[in-house]
């Protein structure tokens, strides 16, 4: 129901687009000085020009040239819109006082670079992956270790704990996302109930359970995201058009909790339908890949970090980018992004070992936090709000609060 | 070193040390005194700290870090102490690394140049190198033996040469050359260097981190994807989605962007870093007391919570708590099967594959859409058609439309009137406001730090108790049941 009168619209669009007279000019609006010569049949019916179908002489300058065309009157078309600037609108609000926030737990036991963690819904436990391939349950509220396994692999990029709080589901370099229900047996060996569940032919960037823990989402290096489900190992769906490796993605909190979001090495984060496996929206304004994504609490607009040194904020209804959080002082890229409760701050952890806090409202950096020693690698806001844990190369993970 | 890798901090790091050698507006530099030389062009450690903090209006603590940052990738070099490679706030020298050494010139560091490097050393201060310089040089001796003829003869050139110049010059020559060496052939074994304040004023040892061919996975492994042979096609289908996307509806920005004022302000009291977590959040106070009043199991919910269902449906739906006292209120009212309609179809929706021709053909039929069933819902025609329609064929997404329907019925009609009821007010009048605590007096009195029930284990328990149940044994009393 969400996107009812953008598909009357598009519907609308094709059938203007159809008459093979303006298809005709579309056409040649794209090409400059192509001679006819390039191509080896005679022009094409117009019935056949007037379905979208890619025809097999297309030459990649023409579709580059039309794709340019396009992606300029795009933004011509995002850009008639906007009629102010998201600082312009918080002006009337009050700016955000001193800000204290500490180290309250350090998390020691990884024995190598910390890459990815998740919170567990009970507000205190998180899940750990480490490049020496070694996944660790935590309460963080006790620092007590509750599980462990060892990956048969290296570089565990991505990891997440079900919403049920009975597994968590882990993989990296060796192409898959495996799901380990979580015994309570101290003898039992977690690694023998492992569940391989995802399948890639490359690296597994980003894994997230869906609503359950039946379904989990997950994306990788080799340019594709894919939803699988747990109990078969049945791709569901596959989501294609990133032009690159993807880094990250992040469910939408929304009513009808069907859409997603992703970044990548392309510069582009995508806005994917869960259902048509269709990409719904594009935003391509990073100059560098995009490593993390996160939507904003009530699921209309998301955040992004990317090794270009900042942090960019998109509005999903407006279509466009609304702000930038960024400082020249900032030299080194945001690995990961994530918003507080209200929506009102966005922690960025840095390659230069920094986390900085931005109002996202009125755009300014609110606050910077020293005390990894290395470069922070991810982070994640509690689910009730309380705090954030960073995870970092220097082989720890902190809690702030 | 890892962050060396991506081309981007390097012009970024760039920018800033040309900025810093402007000769207008950049930092002011000297002659520096080193023992009885004196070296030009030099600045010291706060000059550096002095020009961050004011070209980029941060406090000395990241302006500090900043230009720490530089040293460590070699674009500026400390005069004394050359082997520790940090930024000292104080008198100590510094000089900027010439661009021909800059890390990102990409100038092939190889073997043959370092070899005359270490074979200059050695000739120079002889028996002076440091243990691993003495190792590589004993494994380049082995490697390129065959060169080492050539080798000796460049070193006693170069250092010839060097005699010919000043002693200032050769003195920043030789600077240069170490601080190059230093980033290009660190130690193999390396510890970070600490950032933290408190070991500035220390002696630290002369580590520094993995160079980039040590750590090569994450800079290799993100450019894997190339694909050339797919780009038309990529194109074909990237044009196409262009198309749709100028079809789009949008909203105007000022629309957009007010929404996101209202719901941080709405959420303002509710935010924990924002505005404090009543009584105390459990992170800073050790007291769980926060976490406690707001299980899912809880008789009497917080205000805090209760206020927060009447923000938007959702929120009463995700709370387990909130969709129960909602549920308790339809049931009065006679309208309860819709959320149950919900219910089951979200089930379907999220739950495994295999089970849902069953789910489907049970639950949703029979109970809630055929004509006299026992919780028939309202759903339009149309819906019903197409949802009937799809059963026959059942996947997980076939109850989505009906279920759709449902969800806003009860977000237009019963949720509205629930929060009108008097149950609902009820329930805001009974809410707990739990006071903020002070922080103890006495920060030393640390409080023991309770463990809570793995969820697993809540789970294990569950099925157990379940289970004993069926069988008619003797209740196993867990942790978990108890509210």
């Amino acid at each position: 129901m969400l996107f009812s009168p953008w598909c009357a619209l598009e519907e609308q669009f094709i059938a203007n687009v159809s008459s093979p007279a303006s298809a005709a000019r579309a056409r040649r609006s794209g090409r400059v000085g192509l001679a006819t010569a390039s191509r080896s049949t005679s022009d094409p019916h117009p019935a056949e020009m007037a379905t979208h179908e890619l025809h097999p002489n297309d030459t990649l300058t023409t579709l580059k040239m039309e794709s340019e065309n396009l992606k300029a009157k795009l933004e011509e078309e995002r850009a008639k819109l906007h009629d102010v600037e998201l600082h312009q609108v918080a002006e009337k609000i009050e700016a955000l006082g001193q800000f204290v926030m500490k180290t309250r737990r350090t998390l020691k036991g990884h024995g190598n670079k910390v890459l990815c963690m998740d919170w567990c819904k009970d507000k205190r436990r998180i899940v750990s992956s480490s490049q020496d391939g070694k996944v660790i349950v935590w309460d963080a509220f006790t620092t007590n270790k509750e599980h462990a396994v060892t990956m048969p692999c290296t570089w565990v990029m991505a990891c997440a704990y079900a919403p049920s709080g009975c597994a968590v589901a882990c993989g990296g370099l060796d192409n898959k996302c495996s799901v380990y229900p979580l015994s309570l047996d101290k003898n039992e060996n977690l690694a023998a109930k492992k569940k391989s569940v995802a399948m890639h032919t490359n690296y597994l960037s980003a894994c997230s359970f869906t609503n359950s823990d039946m379904q989990i989402l997950t994306s990788s290096g080799d340019g594709t995201c894919a939803l699988w489900d747990v109990e078969s190992g049945q791709l569901l769906q596959s989501f294609h058009g990133h032009g690159a490796d993807v880094l990250c993605l992040d469910l939408a909190p929304s009513e009808t909790g069907n859409t997603f979001v992703s970044g990548g090495c392309d510069k582009k984060a995508n806005v994917w339908d869960m259902r048509s496996g269709q990409c719904i929206q594009s935003f391509e304004t990073h100059e560098s890949d995009i490593n993390s994504v996160r939507y904003y609490p009530s699921g209309d607009a998301f955040a992004s970090g990317s090794d270009d040194a900042t942090c960019r904020l998109y509005d999903l209804r407006a279509d466009r980018e609304v702000a930038i959080y960024s400082k020249e002082s900032i030299i080194f890229g945001a690995s990961s992004v994530d918003f507080s409760l209200s929506g009102r701050l966005l922690f960025g952890g840095y390659n230069d070992y920094t986390i900085n806090v931005w109002d996202v409202l009125k755009g300014n950096r609110v606050s910077i936090l020293f005390g990894h020693e290395n470069r922070v690698s991810t982070l994640r806001v509690s689910p009730d709000g309380t705090a954030f844990c960073s995870g970092s190369w220097d082989h720890t993970l902190r809690i702030w609060a | 070193m890892d962050t060396i890798s991506t081309a981007e901090n390097h012009t970024e790091m760039e920018q800033v040390i040309v900025a810093m050698q402007d000769p207008d507006l950049g930092i002011k530099m000297k002659n520096q005194r080193l023992l009885i030389t004196v070296i030009p062009h030099a600045m010291t450690g706060n000059d550096i700290v002095e020009w961050l903090m004011k070209k980029y209006s941060i406090m000395e603590e990241e302006a500090l870090h900043v230009g720490d940052l530089l040293v460590r990738h070699g674009y500026i070099y400390p005069l004394k102490e050359p082997r520790n490679l940090v930024l000292r706030p104080d008198e100590s020298p510094y000089r900027f690394q010439t661009p021909y050494f800059w890390s990102s010139q990409q100038w092939p560091a190889s073997e043959l140049d370092y070899a005359i490097y270490l074979t200059k050393k050695n000739i120079r201060k002889q028996g002076q190198l440091i243990d691993y310089e003495k190792e590589n040089y004993n494994l380049l001796h082995k490697r390129i033996n065959h060169t080492w003829d050539f080798v000796v003869m460049q070193a006693k050139e170069q250092l010839r040469a060097s005699k010919q110049r000043r002693k200032a010059d050769r003195i920043v020559l030789e600077c240069q050359e170490q601080a190059y060496w230093l980033i290009n052939r660190p130690p193999v074994e390396c510890l970070t260097p600490r950032l933290s304040q408190r070991d500035r004023g220390k002696q630290s040892n002369t580590k520094c981190e993995h160079s980039s061919r040590m750590c090569p996975i994450t800079h290799i492994t993100k450019r894997t994807l190339v694909r050339v042979s797919g780009l038309a096609f990529q194109d074909g289908r990237g044009v196409e989605h262009l198309k749709k996307a100028l079809g789009r509806s949008r909203v105007k920005s000022s629309i957009c962007l007010e929404s996101f004022i209202k719901y941080s302000e709405q959420y303002f009291s509710h935010d924990p870093m924002m505005h404090g977590c009543p009584p105390s959040n459990p992170w800073i106070t050790d007291d769980i007391t926060h976490w406690a009043l707001n299980t899912n199991t809880v008789s009497t919910p917080t205000k805090l919570r209760v206020e927060r269902w009447s923000f938007r449906f959702m929120e009463l739906l995700s709370d387990p708590l909130g969709r129960l006292k909602f549920m308790e209120y339809l049931e009065k009212e006679f309208s309860a099967e819709n959320l149950c309609f919900w219910e089951a179809c979200e089930d379907i929706r999220h739950g495994e594959n295999s089970r849902i021709p069953q789910k489907v053909s049970w639950i949703p039929h029979r109970q809630f859409l055929a004509p006299g069933a026992s919780k028939w819902v309202n759903v339009d025609s149309k819906t019903m058609e197409k949802t009937l329609e799809g059963l026959r064929r059942p996947n997980r997404f076939v109850m989505d439309d009906a279920q759709m329907h449902i969800y806003f019925l009860m977000k237009k009609d019963s949720y509205p009137r629930y929060l009108k009821s008097d149950l609902y007010k009820n329930l805001l009048v009974k809410a707990i406001a739990p006071q903020e605590t002070k922080r103890s007096v006495f920060p030393f009195m640390r409080r023991h730090r309770h463990s809570s029930p793995n969820p697993a284990l809540v789970a294990q328990a569950l099925e157990e108790d379940g289970k004993a149940k069926r069988l008619g044994s003797p209740r196993i009393t867990s942790p978990a049941t108890s509210p």
